[in-house]
């Protein structure tokens, strides 16, 4: 992927797709360290030992129009191939969490790139599912800033007068996500 | 910075400006495909423009949601709509361009962009 954030969507679609209703979206950077973490945590039907074991290879998949998965593969070489890690755990029942750790500092990082992005059509277009997002930046001084974007606190203010897909709204969680993301990156 | 208090604001002239729109696309779902493969094409952008550009049109009743790999990787990204009575069209290789047009011409005013529907598609 030429972002890590189109990443990101791709395994957060697994989450909907193990019917979860709470997703957990982190993103946490620091300078100090040069490191990137992405943490996906989801509440959905979550897998079996075997499958967790089976989900890094590319010739395993769920899916019956084609034998490939290469969604998970993919962010795991990607994560590796910086001198990062990448960790999947799951419970059966229970949910899902796949942590990525990436060296910022190598030569084959990729870009987080836009992912409010990513964020914006994963929340509106899924009203139902309770969508936590966390950012976290650390500058090389060791100053932390972070925000925080949760589906249910929006929910709770319109109440049920108001759609979570109404043009206003939708533009409104927009700017929110790129004027708190300006303002912890600078 | 945008606050919790400045949508309550946001929400209460919505409220009062619900019952003057006319529902032009009411009932109409838009599926993007947003598996590895349709990701990997450039669907995210299509997306993006969908949900801005129904929101910026205020095109109400309009769903524009994700769905995942239906097959047909080589025509990815993919755009399906789906409209209230469930006839479905199926758009191929989007850009958000074209997905700005399909918002238009076929969410808006009902005209089906046939052009880009994989019907027409000579690849």
């Amino acid at each position: 992927m030429r972002e890590l954030s189109l990443n990101v969507m791709d395994i957060t679609q697994n989450s909907i797709s193990a019917g979860a209703t709470e997703i957990g979206i982190s993103v946490y950077e620091s300078e100090v360290n040069s490191e990137l973490i992405i943490t996906i945590t989801d509440n959905g039907k979550g897998m079996t030992e075997e499958q967790v074991r089976s989900v890094t290879d590319p010739f395993y998949t769920t899916r019956t129009t084609r034998p490939v998965g290469l969604g998970v593969p993919l962010f795991k070489m990607e994560a590796e191939m910086t001198g990062g890690d990448f960790e999947i755990k799951s419970t059966l029942g229970v949910g899902t969490k796949v942590i990525a750790r990436f060296v910022t500092s190598s030569i084959d990082m990729i870009p987080l790139g836009d992912i409010n992005a990513t964020i914006l059509p994963l929340v509106t277009g899924n009203s139902k599912i309770n969508f936590i997002y966390e950012r976290t930046y650390v500058k090389k001084n060791g100053e932390s800033k972070s925000f925080r974007f949760e589906t249910n606190e929006v929910l709770e203010v319109l109440g049920d007068d108001v759609p979570l897909q109404s043009p206003e709204i939708v533009l409104w969680i927009r700017d929110y996500l790129n004027e708190n993301t300006e303002e912890i990156l600078n | 910075m945008k606050s919790l208090a400045e949508l309550k604001a946001i929400k209460e002239k919505v409220k009062n400006a619900v019952e003057l729109r006319e529902e032009s696309g009411a009932g109409m779902r838009v599926l993007v495909g947003m598996a590895t493969c349709g990701i990997a094409a450039g669907a995210r952008p299509v997306l993006n423009a969908l949900v801005e550009e129904v929101a910026k049109r205020d095109v109400k009743g309009v769903m524009v949601t994700q769905t995942g790999c239906i097959g047909i990787c080589q025509y990815e990204p993919v755009v399906e709509v789906v409209d209230a009575e469930g006839n479905k069209t199926t758009y191929v290789k989007m850009t958000p361009e074209k997905a700005v047009k399909v918002v238009n011409d076929h969410i808006v005013n009902g005209n089906v962009v046939t052009e880009y529907t994989i019907g027409a598609s000579n690849i």
